[in-house]
């Protein structure tokens, strides 16, 4: 086991330095000219210019630059965005909040994902399972772009139940409908393998086992169907991870959250070479490390699974 | 051989069925037939098989129907099984696959999955009470306490995810509340009973870590951890090979004896059941065609199904030849044929066999019993 985490460590590094690799040249690579950019439309001095050349080390060879940028990094210092602001403040502003917003989505999605998915495959056929079953594909058929407006209109604005923006310092309470919007295609994916893994696990030979023990339905549905349908599921909120940092870029624009995803965009829009990077080598970071937790909880889930 | 074989006439190149190891098979002396030498042509009078009163016996399976409702209509999978065992005793259950043992089996337990499966009538008597009729929860106190099973495939019927241990006590955790301390270290006992070698090493090990054989060494350690005082084995060796499943079949035995149980053997394979039961019931298509004692039941086979199962035994060298002595398949539960279900594989069959029905009637000694429009000594005469 040790050995084997050691290994993924080693292979996220690799990773992690591909993928800001990757992420880096095509941010620099992309702009024309990072300090007409920065200073919009306005003339910018020779004297000023030659200033921020320096700074970033504009006048390097792209690999140098990036070297630089790493060794920032490394030491904790992520630069500062173009307008002059340290990229570590503003992560500091914007990672609380999204990390409140995608742990509120991932908590509606596993309650509701698993807990309706278990009823539903516990009575497959009846009108629970056929009504999920509708409103699952509804809403895997609406990408989040669609879904958030209209759930903003309908419970924001015409119903009023929850506020239609979350403002500068969101609330718990402000942050329940982006949540719920965010983690809706989470929600439904993970209903639908519920319900499939139960519906398989209750015909299991030993959940017969288990009923011929004389123990009573809920310990039998509770530890021995729910405890293995739980495998391939937690395989997918590992996955859902990098879906739902996609739609969070979408949710914080529609409902106004100062999270990472709105910085993203920002940054993207302003082309901020370093303010992007520099969110997306932390979204690396955390991708990485949420997906090996999950293979680790794999292992404990299912015994079977041996990391050598 | 002292009864005719037609099924080995059909099959000449097979070996003739080797002598089960049954005490007094060879025995000349041995008492021959018990119906009286009359002409076949004229049936004698045998009397019903009769009914035990209630009580007589530990666990009394009565008329048992059950059906399943199928996309392609109603399957009749039982259809009026009846059966009894007694502490110490051994029943062996057999027949070829899809004949309904598991069903049955499992309508003695109370685990059938309903609907599909519907317990149309009959009664399960465990000591007196028709458990078809107690409360839900009086069946799941007898289910596991008093009556235990032990399921064919091992490796599926463990839960893969929790340790071979825990699950052995899960029952005694659950159901008696005992702590965990004094949970695992029943288990263990447990484990040492059905002699897994090391067991307190090995309590905390999940199922993929054990043989076959082992694995099912656990399943019969968990299905005795409550005592139950009659155990079904439902083909606990058919996944196994045989040497392991000689061991197993010895421990069945050992342990039936020891805690003075009623064990229930389910099998397709006589040969596995020779040495340990006392009496065998045979199933086809969900009916009991023949019971009798095993001694009896070997020598003097009267039902034709069972003289095609008895042809196939094969020899230890030749094990795993099947049932290929008898041709063609058991009939689908949603159409089993008029008459005498049997009738379109045997070579006997009558034109009175497609159309009416034999019932299960006694033979002479008591409790031996054959469903079969001719007694034995017609059968014989018929090929002779
Ligand atoms: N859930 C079910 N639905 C429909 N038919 C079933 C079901 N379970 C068993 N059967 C039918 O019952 C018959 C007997 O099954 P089973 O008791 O398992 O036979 P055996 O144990 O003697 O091999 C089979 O023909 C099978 O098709
Ligand atoms: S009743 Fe007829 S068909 Fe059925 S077993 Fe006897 S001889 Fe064969
Ligand atoms: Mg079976």
């Amino acid at each position: 086991m040790a050995r084997y985490i050691i290994r993924r460590l080693l292979q996220m590094v690799v990773t992690f330095i591909g993928a800001t690799f990757v992420v880096y040249a095509l941010m620099f690579a992309n702009q024309n000219d990072p300090i007409q950019a920065l200073a919009g439309d306005r003339p910018v001095s020779d004297n000023v210019r030659q200033v921020l050349t320096e700074q970033y080390h504009l006048n390097d060879p792209f690999v140098v630059q990036y070297g630089y940028y790493m060794r920032g990094l490394l030491t904790g210092d992520f630069g500062k965005t173009l307008t002059g602001r340290p990229i570590g403040d503003v992560m500091s502003d914007a990672w609380p909040n999204t990390i409140k917003l995608a742990l509120l989505a991932l908590f509606f999605a596993t309650l509701f994902g698993i807990g309706a998915g278990l009823v539903a495959g516990l009575r497959r056929g009846s009108a629970f399972d056929n009504t999920t079953l509708a409103l699952t594909l509804v809403v895997v058929g609406l990408p989040i772009i669609v879904l958030a407006p209209i759930a903003q209109l309908v419970f924001g604005v015409k119903l009023g139940w929850f506020p239609t923006t979350a403002g500068a310092r969101p609330s718990l309470y402000g942050l329940i409908l982006p949540a719920l919007v965010l983690g809706a295609a989470s929600t439904a994916t993970m209903l639908r393998l519920t319900r499939a893994s139960v519906a398989e696990n209750v015909r299991a030979d030993y959940v017969r086992t288990a009923r011929a023990k004389g123990l009573s339905a809920r310990r039998v549905v509770a530890v021995h169907v729910l405890r293995n349908s739980m495998i391939p599921v937690i395989t997918l909120i590992g996955v859902d991870l990098g879906t739902l940092m996609a739609g969070a870029i979408i949710t914080e624009g529609v409902f106004n959250i100062p999270g990472v995803g709105s910085k993203l965009l920002l940054g993207i829009q302003t082309e901020d070479g370093p303010l992007v990077v520099g969110f997306v080598s932390v979204l690396v970071v955390v991708f990485l490390v949420t997906n090996l937790l999950v293979d680790l909880l794999y292992a404990v889930l299912d015994p079977r699974i041996r990391y050598e | 051989m002292t009864y005719s074989n037609p099924y080995q006439q059909q099959w000449p190149n097979q070996p003739a069925p080797a002598a089960p190891v049954v005490a007094g098979w060879d025995d000349p002396n041995r008492g021959g037939w018990d119906t009286p030498t009359a002409a076949w042509s004229t049936p004698p009078s045998r009397a019903r098989v009769n009914q035990p009163r209630s009580g007589e016996h530990l666990l009394d399976v009565r008329d048992l129907r059950v059906e399943f409702g199928t996309r392609d209509g109603v399957a009749h999978v039982v259809n009026g099984v009846s059966f009894h065992v007694d502490p110490g005793e051994t029943l062996a259950i057999l027949g070829e696959s899809g004949s309904g043992k598991s069903v049955t089996a499992q309508a003695v337990m109370g685990i059938l999955d309903t609907p599909p499966a519907v317990v149309r009538s009959g009664q399960v008597l465990f000591g007196g009470e028709d458990l078809l009729t107690v409360s839900a929860d009086r069946r799941r106190q007898v289910r596991g306490q008093e009556i235990a099973m032990v399921f064919q495939d091992a490796l599926s019927a463990l839960n893969p995810v929790f340790p071979v241990g825990w699950q052995i006590s899960e029952a005694l955790r659950s159901r008696r509340g005992i702590n965990k301390a004094d949970a695992r270290r029943r288990a263990i006992e447990l484990m040492d009973m059905v002699q897994i070698p090391a067991a307190a090493e090995r309590v905390d090990d999940y199922p993929h870590q054990f043989s076959g054989g082992m694995r099912q060494r656990v399943m019969i350690a968990m299905a005795l951890a409550m005592r139950p005082k009659v155990l079904i084995a439902d083909e606990p060796t058919t996944a196994l090979d045989v040497t392991v499943q000689a061991q197993i079949m010895d421990l069945l035995a050992t342990l039936r004896a020891e805690l003075e149980m009623a064990l229930i053997l389910i099998t397709h394979d006589l040969g596995v059941v020779a040495d340990v039961a006392d009496r065998i019931t045979v199933m086809y298509a969900g009916r009991v065609v023949e019971h009798a004692d095993v001694h009896t039941l070997y020598a003097q086979p009267a039902h034709p199904y069972t003289r095609g199962l008895l042809a196939s035994v094969p020899r230890l060298d030749h094990r795993g030849h099947g049932l290929h002595s008898i041709s063609g398949t058991p009939p689908n539960p949603a159409a089993i044929p008029d008459g005498c279900a049997f009738h379109p594989r045997c070579p006997w069959a009558q034109q009175v066999c497609r159309m009416t029905a034999p019932t299960l009637v006694r033979i002479g000694r008591l409790d031996r019993a054959s469903a079969c429009h001719f007694p034995p000594e017609a059968l014989d005469a018929r090929l002779a």
